[in-house]
């Protein structure tokens, strides 16, 4: 089973658009990406820039607004995130357990749908999208 | 919702193998390593669902470890010892041999993994052994977990760990990285055990058999730790890639009443597209390495053809046959023959297929093989001569002994007319 984990870091919501972590953070999560890598774990892995360079879109009645980073009402942000194959939610959660993070950041922990999780009616609606994101994969 | 059971499971699964690589560096003997090592894990099941999980796991169970490990190396010294050494002398080992152990335990090196994989898949050592030992001490699964994915009993499965142990100690096969000729053969070795793995969870066919299925990413789990561990092995990288290919097809490989769905039938919009560009990146990498002919890396191209075809039909079959040639330069066997055969069948035609086909049914090997009648007949089929076509169709199914090919195979007799192209009765 595929799982995510989103690493949260609190103040990341308010960060500059230029915001970096230091180089000893990053070193010391080099380390970390690479034990996961060593046991086989790791399908990917990215870290995202701050919500002050992003835009949030929302949806009323089928007219999308845009509002353009950063969000004042945003409590929680994704900073980055893994994706590892495990055989347990208690496994993913060991992981993260053992992930180098500091006193203000959370780790949130998902498992990710499988197909065949779904029951037959959702995979039959789904079937179209699959191939959307398939064309767009292979394109890459 | 997280038992601690559950955890302390995936502690296991996650530190086991380089807790049992660290004590077998200096205990020299797997058996007694992996023996030290569920000894600190049956305290832990004691202990931490009384005083709660430890805030460091790993570590607490490398201390457990650690002391069992030296109370047995003093015992086992003191037997071996107990004639002529003078007591100084003991004592200095004794404690000589505990620094080796702390140090052992403090910096479990690549290699230490690295070693006890290829004890694992040693030569000396049954198939099955193999397999059960790498599943244990590589991917720390249970023996009750191992006994459900291979379908067996908990005590026989138990029996052939306990075997494999045994025939390592009595060979003393030496805990070290062997070189040379001896390391290609050895990897060989190695990565045959995980295709096996892998494809005892391919074949597995329906939820039930979940264990089974779950094989699969362990293989996958192992096959990344081996090209992290082994870089500059093309080999790896081309098995790698060869299982992620194929595992991308799996969501399509069932149809809705959990039946088989074969490579040119199935629904390409199910197939995992990151898991295919993860494995068009492993071929790649051996390719790079200079292994693109390798055995594995051959097999992985051959799958990348079928990859990058996004209808049945636009399968690249010229090249496909290429690569068959060159598996059966370096490999030649009568089933790659065999899956050459199809090849050239949808290459240049049912015709040139046949004539591909000449010659194999008189290898033993093939003999009983219910792919040989069914290639055949599906070629007679579309050359028009159902008669012959359904002859060699219903000897397949006399073959098979898989109930779910049986019926693959009775589909494609009731598809067929019952009388020749040429408006003849067939007398069937």
């Amino acid at each position: 089973m595929r799982f995510m984990m989103m690493v949260i870091p609190k103040g990341y919501e308010k960060a500059a658009p230029d915001a970096v972590p230091s180089a000893e953070a990053v070193a010391k999560m080099m380390e970390y990406n690479k034990s996961l890598q060593k046991a086989g774990v790791l399908l990917a892995l990215d870290g995202l820039f701050p919500p002050s360079t992003g835009a949030r879109i929302s949806y009323s009645d089928g007219k999308a607004t845009v509002t353009d980073g950063p969000f004042a009402e945003a409590k929680e942000v994704i900073g980055g995130y893994w994706i590892i194959q495990v055989r347990s939610r208690e496994e993913a959660i060991e992981w993260a357990k053992r992930a180098p993070m500091s006193n203000n950041e959370i780790i949130e922990v998902r498992q990710i749908h499988e197909m065949g999780d779904f029951p037959e009616d959702v995979q039959k609606a789904a079937e179209g999208f699959e191939d959307l994101a398939n064309a767009a994969a292979a394109k890459q | 919702m997280s038992d601690i059971h559950s955890t302390i499971e995936a502690v296991w699964r996650i530190e086991s193998t380089r807790l049992i690589a660290g004590i077998a560096r200096v205990s020299r003997d797997i058996g007694i390593a992996e023996e030290l090592a569920q000894e600190a894990l049956v305290a832990a099941l004691e202990q931490w669902p009384e005083e709660g999980i430890p805030e460091k796991p790993a570590a607490w169970l490398m201390t457990a470890a650690r002391r069992r490990a030296i109370d047995y190396l003093r015992r086992s010294r003191m037997l071996e010892q107990k004639h002529g050494e003078i007591a100084r002398e003991f004592e200095f080992q004794q404690q000589r041999l505990s620094q080796a152990l702390d140090q052992a335990l403090d910096q479990v090196i690549d290699d230490d993994v690295l070693r006890l994989i290829f004890i694992a898949c040693h030569p000396v050592l049954a198939v099955e052994g193999r397999v059960a030992l790498t599943l244990r001490l590589i991917c720390g699964l249970t023996t009750a977990e191992i006994a459900r994915a291979f379908l067996v009993p908990e005590k026989t499965l138990g029996q052939r760990i306990f075997r494999a142990k045994r025939t390592l100690s009595e060979a003393h096969v030496p805990f070290e990285t062997p070189r040379g000729d001896e390391l290609r053969r050895r990897v060989e070795s190695v990565l045959s055990v995980v295709y096996l793995i892998f494809n005892e969870g391919y074949t597995a066919t329906s939820g039930e058999e979940w264990m089974r299925a779950a094989l699969c990413d362990d293989a996958l789990r192992l096959g990344r730790m081996l090209v992290e561990l082994l870089l500059g092995e093309s080999e790896v990288h081309g098995l790698l890639a060869l299982m992620e290919l194929q595992a991308s097809r799996t969501a399509a490989r069932r149809g809705r009443k959990g039946e088989a769905v074969l490579l040119l039938a199935q629904d390409r919009s199910l197939w995992d597209y990151a898991q295919i560009q993860r494995g068009m990146a492993a071929l790649e990498h051996a390719q790079r390495l200079g292994g693109g002919a390798g055995n594995y890396a051959l097999q992985a191209a051959i799958a990348a053809c079928h990859a990058r075809a996004s209808t049945a039909e636009e399968t690249d079959w010229e090249r496909i046959v290429l690569l068959y040639d060159a598996l059966l330069q370096i490999s030649p066997s009568p089933i790659v023959a065999l899956n050459r055969a199809v090849a050239v069948g949808m290459a240049q035609g049912p015709a040139a297929g046949l004539a591909a086909l000449d010659g194999l049914a008189a290898e033993s090997v093939l003999a009983g093989y219910h792919m040989l009648p069914s290639v055949r007949g599906d070629l007679l089929m579309k050359l028009g001569r159902f008669a012959e076509a359904r002859e060699e169709i219903q000897r397949a199914i006399t073959m098979t002994q898989n109930r779910r090919e049986q019926e693959l195979l009775m589909e494609r007799l009731k598809q067929m007319p019952s009388c020749d192209a040429r408006g003849q009765l067939c007398g069937c």
